[in-house]
């Protein structure tokens, strides 16, 4: 959905689907006082004998995922223009960055801009403006759309 | 029901949510996300504002979570157990190089952990880089000798 063109389903649609994502992250939290941060389930599944309540999460991230794209193959889309190496090495750095700084958009991003945290403010506030300087330039020197 | 079988129960429910979530605000596909970070949109009319939106909807739902959490519920979570929200309040340099980091791979892929995972069962190639790439940058932070837990 482009700036130029706001609908009302068009801003609708982010923002359930935000609330959503709020919505499952309240769950963690309510229920067994859990910050529901991707990269911390996922790194803490890597590590020996996981908790299986972290296998479980990635269990339902998975069946979301195959919800998805068996009922809207379209919602799910890879980044055009973008060579596959670029996406690998991407992965390793966002990989290793989310475990440094102990978060991503979800732990940082909904849940600690959330609880109004000075850490997640301050992660948020640099991954957003690096994630801002990468494409833009990528994308200034022709590297995708 | 244990409480262990119902903390399974609910994150599996939970990560069900989230990937349906993000499905439905658009963040499965990495050129919305790349159409909001890429700032030269803003010049040629194709910024996408979408994330932005997503925020919000998040934040409104969780603030009101975590307001009910710390008020009615002094942090008692109400499976009985520990609460295991972060308190630490010092920004370093791990934490901002991290962030940074990962900001650079968010931005040269289009992809953040979350809709990573989400598009692997979709069997896309770019997917699946990705997700490869993922796992072994946390495999590698964790084996650095500095690393904490």
């Amino acid at each position: 959905m482009l700036l130029a063109q706001l609908t009302l389903a068009g801003v609708a649609a982010p923002i359930a689907g935000g609330a959503l994502i709020g919505l499952a992250a309240s769950l963690m939290l309510l229920t067994d006082g859990r910050i529901a941060g991707i990269s911390g389930i996922v790194g803490g599944s890597l590590e020996p004998r996981p908790e299986r309540w972290r296998l479980a999460f990635l269990a339902g991230i998975a069946l979301g995922g195959l919800i998805l794209s068996l009922a809207f193959p379209a919602a799910i889309a890879a980044p055009v223009g973008r060579p596959l190496a670029l996406v690998g090495l991407a992965g390793l750095v966002v990989g290793y960055g989310t475990r440094m700084g102990n978060g991503c958009t979800s732990g940082h991003g909904v849940c600690g801009l959330s609880r109004r945290s000075r850490r997640s403010f301050a992660a948020t506030l640099a991954f957003m403006a690096a994630g801002a300087v990468s494409a833009t330039l990528l994308s200034m020197i022709g590297v995708g759309s | 029901m244990s409480a262990d079988q119902k903390r399974t129960l609910i994150a599996g429910a939970a990560g069900l949510l989230f990937a349906l979530g993000l499905g439905l605000a658009g963040m499965t596909d990495a050129n919305v996300v790349l159409a909001f970070l890429d700032l030269g949109g803003l010049a040629d009319g194709t910024w996408d504002p979408s994330l932005a939106f997503v925020m919000v909807g998040a934040i409104a739902v969780y603030a009101s979570a975590h307001a009910l959490y710390q008020r009615r519920m002094q942090a008692q979570p109400a499976l009985g157990g520990p609460c295991r929200v972060p308190t630490n309040k010092t920004i370093d340099r791990p934490l901002i190089l991290g962030a940074v980091l990962f900001g650079l791979g968010w931005g040269a892929g289009g992809y953040c952990p979350g809709p990573g995972l989400v598009s692997v069962v979709s069997g896309a190639p770019a997917a699946i880089v990705f997700v490869i790439g993922l796992l072994a940058g946390m495999f590698l932070y964790a084996r650095k000798p500095s690393a904490r837990s």
